[in-house]
């Protein structure tokens, strides 16, 4: 059989045959790939705007829509914990709104259980606008109206980059469950 | 996306206790989210700690991230060096005649200001800088403008420290970890600097909008003497900083004051100066509410 099709015994995530996945990294990627990109936005010096979107929140997001049922409804508490340490809110705000995102989506999905993807879009895009009004209100300084001008672009960009963001959550997932273990 | 099938516990017992447990724990999750945010509130140096270790364990990675940047940056300026090379090369030529006699004049005027100091019984320490770090990162997707630098308290960085490039002033230690720290940054909504301008007594504040921009209020309201195009530079006011280092420059003039821009923007200096806190006294008696009185 391989002699005529050298694919037939595999399939995208590899050899079926004597391969099986990594459980750690079919468990670790998930919570690893939200920490890192809660901590990306640290490199670039943005002295004027918030020009860097979220990204932590876009790959909570992507991830729990992309792929529901992988991550648990109270995953916000430890991963906004990590990204309460790097974003330059107060202490605690990704942890509180996180864990509001997460029980959100759950009241959504429990409402519209069969959804498109521009329904997902939609869901994020409103929790993205809220999250960063939340983050304006909450920020630990007076809230001025300029600083909420100045939040326009970052907010139209992080709402199109979420269809990327659930690209490479799909990537990602698909990376996650190859079968990278001899058996 | 059609449902997982999650959400169904069916008969088993625990499957329900699972998925009841995970509702517990997302929602006392929210609350003590919300606990700790009324918490930085009150206390914002609280998690300072915290946050520092984790700046300092990120320092790896961010300082290689600064060294590179300001790498790619003088590349980038050495191609754009060569357009027009001739011509600006005999331009700066020019501009460096007339420099070299300016640095001498302010030589003497220098001088003659020493001399004159020394008349009137003032003492003033040549300042040197505690730390010179580059900044190695900010809080690029936040409201707030925070920057982090590399040196802590280790290299002897103190919470309320100056910190300037060559150009101006950058902003001032919010958070000083072991070896790292925070810097709130003049475009920072909480930050006020007390500045005047550059060849008058005309003082004024300058706060952070939190759009890029520096508001100047005047503090003597009347007629609005300012201009577009007007150099703002520290007062010395407040005890934090150093009088006469460059601050910002006016671009729009309003009732109260005008709009400046920053002269010194951080994201284009390679290497910052953290400096001592100019008066110290000053500035722990400008901290010190109304209501309790100074001791010494």
């Amino acid at each position: 059989m391989e002699r005529n099709d050298p694919r037939a015994r595999t399939d995208a995530y590899g050899s079926r045959i004597n391969r099986s996945h990594s459980n750690m990294l079919a468990n670790a990627m998930p919570w690893a790939s939200i920490m890192v990109a809660s901590i990306l936005p640290v490199f670039p010096i943005a002295t004027a705007l918030p020009v860097v979107p979220p990204l932590g929140l876009l790959m909570l997001l992507g991830w729990r829509l992309v792929r529901p049922g992988l991550l648990p409804v109270w995953a916000g508490l430890p991963l906004g914990l990590i990204d309460d340490l790097f974003s330059g809110q107060p202490f605690g705000f990704a942890m509180f709104v996180w864990s509001l995102i997460m029980l959100a989506i759950e009241v959504v999905e429990m409402r519209l259980p069969w959804r498109a993807f521009w329904q997902d879009w939609f869901t994020a895009g409103l929790l993205i606008v809220g999250y960063l009004f939340a983050g304006w209100l909450l920020s630990g300084a007076q809230p001025t109206i300029h600083s909420l001008v100045a939040l326009v672009p970052q907010l139209v960009l992080t709402i199109l980059l979420f269809p990327i963001a659930a690209r490479f959550v799909a990537m990602l997932d698909r990376f996650r469950l190859t079968r990278w273990r001899a058996l | 996306m059609a449902p997982t099938g999650s959400r169904r516990s069916g008969y088993s017992r625990r499957a329900q206790y699972n998925l009841f447990t995970g509702y517990v724990i997302a929602g006392i999750g929210a609350l003590i989210g919300a606990i700790l945010l009324a918490l930085s509130f009150f206390q914002p140096q609280l998690f300072g700690g915290v946050r520092g270790a984790a700046q300092g364990g990120l320092s790896p990675a961010t300082e290689t991230a600064a060294t590179v940047r300001t790498g790619s940056k003088s590349v980038w300026e050495n191609i754009s060096g060569y357009y027009r090379a001739g011509s600006k090369n005999a331009q700066l030529k020019r501009e460096m005649e007339i420099a070299r006699i300016r640095l001498r004049e302010a030589e003497a005027v220098k001088q003659e200001n020493v001399r004159l100091k020394g008349l009137l019984d003032l003492h003033e320490a040549e300042t040197k800088p505690v730390a010179v770090a580059r900044l190695v990162g900010s809080s690029a997707s936040s409201t707030r403008r925070f920057a982090y630098l590399g040196a802590g308290s280790d290299d002897g960085v103190a919470v309320g420290m100056p910190v300037r490039s060559p150009r101006g002033v950058v902003g001032r230690i919010l958070e000083a970890g072991s070896s790292s720290s925070r810097v709130l940054l003049l475009t920072d909504t909480e930050s006020v600097l007390p500045v005047r301008r550059a060849g008058d007594e005309v003082v004024a504040f300058a706060e952070g909008r939190g759009d890029g921009l520096l508001r100047i209020k005047l503090i003597n309201l009347g007629i609005n003497p300012l201009e577009p195009g007007d150099l703002f530079v520290t007062s010395g006011a407040g005890g934090y900083y150093r009088p006469g280092i460059a601050v910002a420059i006016l671009t729009e003039t309003t009732d109260d004051g005008g709009l400046a821009r920053i002269v010194s923007d951080p994201a284009a200096a390679d290497y910052v100066s953290v400096e001592q806190i100019y008066e110290p006294e000053a500035a722990l008696g400008a901290e010190t509410p109304i209501e309790r009185e100074l001791t010494d």
